[in-house]
């Protein structure tokens, strides 16, 4: 009424509220046309929405609608998407029919449970140990760690004074302490040359001790072993040229940190034969080398009590972009190998380098203790790549 | 290799030239010495003193730049500024090797030396010489200083070879005498003191030394003790420890006599040979040497230094066929020698050159003016056919079956501490067969393994958090005594796996037993049907345990589950198995 009133639809006589005039003939209900154009789904400004709402005329109601038709995949029969093939797909030849869901290829595999080799030392051991045999060298037995002086030292020429004799460099052994059976020959000449000389040799002049020859250690060098296997070879007559190498520990009483230990491995390569000069160690070194990836090399003069010419061998590192020096070599003396007993004119030339350097810079790892002893972590052995020395 | 420390810029007045740091370093590769480090004396200290550098200051604020150079071990006349001047003068062909010289003077008016027979109970030897009318600056002084520790901690080995004594002669009144007294007869007082001290207290005042007390036991427990008198019974030194006070050298000395007390006679010449013809450099006649004559008690006398050349005669093959190149002698610029055949020269060594001892080390010299990196390279010719040693090759093949049996290899030392390798294993008695080392540095490193067990233990306590089943395994090598070899101790090679998990995987260890037993089989390896025969040690669980044997009864192996104490003792919280095989047995 008061909306028919305020459109003055209607009137009221003054004085008597109770009686209602007819004002208008025809009204136009705007109201009820809003209404029912919302009933009939039409749009209408947000204004009248709300007016509407706020009368409580109106609510607001929220409903979803599908149009469901055909498509073109429609079947009567519902149908799975297989994931996998199973043997029962296989045997029943329903695989004809099979649809693959698809696969989500973000995820990873299921991790497996197979075996390891120790990838890194090992690995490349192999790889050198391949290189050696490619040029036809033959593996020397090393499995003596423990060794006497005589065999360490004194058969290499190397005065019983010399300082990686002290025991702050070598271990030596309280059992056993000393070697009961030296070649007694050889040792008087050994003991000759270096007290006297000899072989062309003024010697070192000193008073040579027995006991400190007997004394015994674990080797320092793999070329303990060689020295042994040239004075095998230099009893057997006639002489014939070897090829000789060997990949295997070491011992030096260092202390130990993130790039020494007390045992290491040594590999060591040694030619033997009438002639051989330093251009032929030079040859074979960039062959060898170089099928470690390492092709551009140049040497240092160096010393050592058993080489002479000896050389430090640098090679050009292209990622840290300057010389790294990889390894040492030299032409045995013949103070060393003419007690022996090898001919006049037979020359040795060798070279030797670490197996943990290499792999090291191989591998970018700062610390040698990732690949080698108890410290080693089980994740860098199954993650590690292959080893690709080789393959270039 | 021994490190010399020279004064950059001094060096270079002594090289006649400058260098850049890579020119010189260039000049160090082909000379065989490597430029170290390059410091500054102010560096230094602080380095001394443990200080931390000071950031942004630039090198000219501390002073001199002093280079670092490292030398080779033998060669003891780069162990100066003035030698390794001169060695790279000669090098590079800015000058010749000086010609070093005795001055000529009467027999009857030579400094004597007399040698008392009691030396021989401690020190024997003593040789000596005089530098006459030396320049000394602070400079040149404390290079001689320095000199003289450079060789007592190298060829003098810690002065226990050779000593070095250098005295004012003008303070001094000749003859001398050498002599061995028990000590509470000598009486002196010692450089750096101003009371004299009886020799026996002297040793105990030193005690506290740093410095010294590290040479003391070289004469501690002798009844007599070696002291150097002059005419006047003036101590000049108390070999090997300490000089006297009264001959002391100062910049202001002019004469200098330089003693030298030894073990080693022609160690002790070399070293009396390095110290003149390194400092006869800045006395009034160059290079020329005032001789002193030793008195021996048998009444031989000798007269030092000997300064004369080491000649060498040598065919030109001999010197330049092992470096692979042609020259003729008079490319070598050496003294050609009469000869019919091949053409032969000769060589003088200087005195200097104490390292060349045979014909093969002039080829190293002539090797390197040569240029390492201007010989041609070459091929050996002979044709070898290389091989494995079939211990190695066998191992590789095992390695490989347990691998792909799922066991991740380790590759752990072969030294450890003798609890790792016998208590801890609760293998108390085995001691006896294992190689000990004398003087390990720590306890890490006492014995040789006699067993991979404590190895593999220590790697899986390591990695105690890595996901079960943990199944590693090593080949490696123990070491045990051996009274059949030579040296008293022989290497046996083995394989090792261990199982860890939530139960012990006592099959899982047997299954790779049984992959193992199989593979190896061979008309000279035979297993008969039952290779487990049960034991009782006590690293293992009793009744969880075996040996494995094959068909003649020999023992190749054994395995268990690991005993809770052990596997408390490596701190280990999980059931393992472990076995270990002898490789060789099996070969």
């Amino acid at each position: 009424m008061k909306t028919a009133a305020k459109n003055k639809w209607i009137g009221f006589e003054k004085g008597n509220k109770d009686l209602v005039l007819r004002k208008v003939d025809t009204i136009k209900d705007d109201l009820q046309e809003q209404l029912k154009r919302l009933e009939n789904g039409e749009v209408l400004s947000d204004k009248v929405i709300d007016d509407l709402k706020r009368r409580k005329l109106i609510t607001k109601e929220k409903s979803i609608w599908y149009a469901l038709k055909k498509g073109p995949q429609f079947v009567a029969k519902r149908k799975k998407l297989a994931t996998d093939v199973t043997q029962e797909h296989l045997r029943s030849g329903d695989w004809k029919d099979l649809e693959f869901k698809d696969y989500n290829f973000g995820a990873q595999g299921q991790p497996i449970a197979i075996g390891y080799v120790q990838p890194l030392l090992e690995v490349v051991r192999e790889e050198i140990q391949n290189i050696f045999l490619q040029m036809g060298f033959t593996e020397m037995p090393t499995n003596n760690y423990v060794e006497s002086s005589f065999w360490n030292f004194d058969a290499l020429f190397q005065p019983q004074q010399h300082p990686a004799r002290d025991s702050h460099d070598t271990f030596f052994l309280e059992a056993p302490a000393a070697t009961k059976q030296l070649p007694e020959d050889y040792l008087e000449k050994v003991k000759e040359v270096h007290q006297r000389g000899g072989y062309g040799s003024k010697g070192y002049g000193y008073d040579w001790k027995r006991d400190e020859a007997e004394k015994n250690l674990l080797r320092t060098h793999t070329t303990a072993v060689s020295t042994r296997m040239l004075y095998k070879l230099a009893q057997e007559k006639p002489f014939a040229p070897k090829r000789y190498y060997s990949i295997d520990r070491v011992f030096r009483n260092e202390a130990v940190d993130r790039t020494h230990l007390a045992e290491f491995h040594q590999i060591e390569g040694l030619i033997c034969d009438y002639g051989l000069t330093l251009g032929d160690l030079i040859g074979v070194l960039e062959d060898f080398f170089s099928s470690l990836g390492m092709s551009k090399l140049r040497f240092k003069p160096a010393y050592n009590p058993y080489t002479e010419p000896s050389m430090e061998i640098f090679s050009y590192h292209e990622g840290l972009k300057k010389w790294v020096e990889v390894g040492n070599s030299g032409m045995f003396r013949p103070e060393m190998l003419l007690p022996m007993g090898l001919p006049e004119g037979v020359n040795v030339i060798a070279w030797g380098l670490s197996l943990e350097r290499p792999t090291m810079i191989l591998y970018g790892i700062d610390n040698i203790r990732d690949l080698f002893g108890p410290k080693v972590d089980f994740n860098l052995i199954k993650s590690n790549p292959l080893c690709r020395l080789g393959l270039q | 290799m021994p490190t010399v420390s020279v004064g950059r810029d001094r060096f270079f007045v002594a090289l006649g030239r400058t260098y850049t740091q890579e020119e010189f370093e260039v000049l160090c590769f082909e000379f065989g010495i490597e430029l170290d480090d390059v410091t500054t004396e102010k560096a230094i200290i602080r380095k001394e003193k443990h200080l931390e550098d000071d950031d942004g200051e630039v090198d000219g604020d501390d002073g001199e730049v002093i280079y670092k150079i490292e030398v080779a071990a033998n060669r003891y006349d780069l162990l100066c500024l003035e030698g390794l001047a001169r060695a790279l003068r000669i090098f590079t062909g800015t000058e010749a090797t000086p010609m070093y010289k005795i001055s000529c003077i009467p027999r009857d008016s030579m400094l004597q030396m007399y040698v008392k027979p009691q030396t021989s109970q401690i020190r024997p030897f003593v040789v000596c010489a005089v530098l006459r009318g030396v320049t000394f600056d602070e400079a040149r002084y404390n290079s001689f200083i320095d000199l003289q520790d450079k060789l007592h901690q190298n060829i003098c080995r810690k002065r226990t070879l050779v000593a070095i004594g250098t005295h004012d002669l003008d303070t001094l009144k000749g003859p001398f005498s050498y002599e061995a007294l028990p000590p509470q007869e000598i009486n002196f007082v010692p450089l750096k003191q101003e009371e004299s001290f009886r020799a026996d207290k002297l040793m105990e005042f030193y005690k506290s030394d740093m410095k010294l007390k590290k040479f003391l036991h070289i004469i501690e427990n002798s009844p007599v003790y070696p002291v150097i008198y002059d005419s006047n019974r003036t101590v000049l030194s108390l070999p090997p420890i300490i000089n006297g006070a009264h001959s002391a050298i100062t910049l202001k000395t002019r004469n200098v006599f330089i003693e030298c007390t030894a073990t080693d006679l022609t160690k002790a010449k070399i070293v009396l040979n390095t110290m003149v013809t390194m400092f006869s450099e800045y006395c009034e006649n160059k290079f020329e040497v005032e001789p002193v004559e030793v008195v021996s008690h048998d009444g031989s006398k000798t007269i030092y230094p000997d300064l004369s050349c080491y000649k060498m005669e040598v065919s030109l093959s001999e010197v330049v066929g092992p470096i692979g190149i042609s020259l003729d002698e008079t490319q070598l610029q050496a003294e050609s020698c009469p000869s019919k055949g091949e053409p032969r020269i000769s060589v003088s060594v200087p005195p200097t050159r104490s390292d060349i001892l045979h014909a093969r080390d002039l080829v190293e010299d002539v090797a390197i003016a040569y240029g390492y990196n201007n010989v041609p390279k070459s091929k050996p010719k002979c044709m070898t056919i290389g091989g494995r040693q079939p211990l190695n090759r066998f191992s590789d093949k095992l390695r490989a079956e347990v691998a792909r049996a799922g066991y991740m290899e380790v590759l752990t030392f072969t030294l450890c501490s003798r609890e790792e390798n016998f208590d801890m294993l609760n293998r108390t008695q085995d001691v006896n067969k294992a190689v000990i080392i004398a003087n390990p540095r720590t306890s890490e490193f006492e014995v040789v393994r006699t067993s991979l067990m404590s190895c593999l233990l220590k790697t899986l306590k390591h990695n105690i958090d890595h996901p079960r089943p943990i199944k590693i395994f090593e080949v490696g090598d123990v070491v045990t005594l051996d009274g059949s070899r030579d040296v008293g101790a022989s290497n046996n090679r083995r394989l090792a796996a261990l199982y860890c998990n939530k139960q012990s995987g006592f099959e899982e260890i047997m299954g790779l037993v049984d992959r193992i037993v199989n593979v190896v089989r061979a008309p000279h390896v035979k297993f008969g049907q039952n290779y487990y025969v049960p034991t009782n040690e006590p690293e293992f669980f009793p009744k969880r345990q075996c040996k494995i044997v094959m068909s003649d009864g020999k023992q190749i192996g054994y395995l268990g589950i690991v005993h809770a104490e052990v596997l408390r003792k490596f701190g280990i919280p999980d059931p393992c198995t472990f076995v270990e095989i002898d490789v060789e047995a099996l070969l």
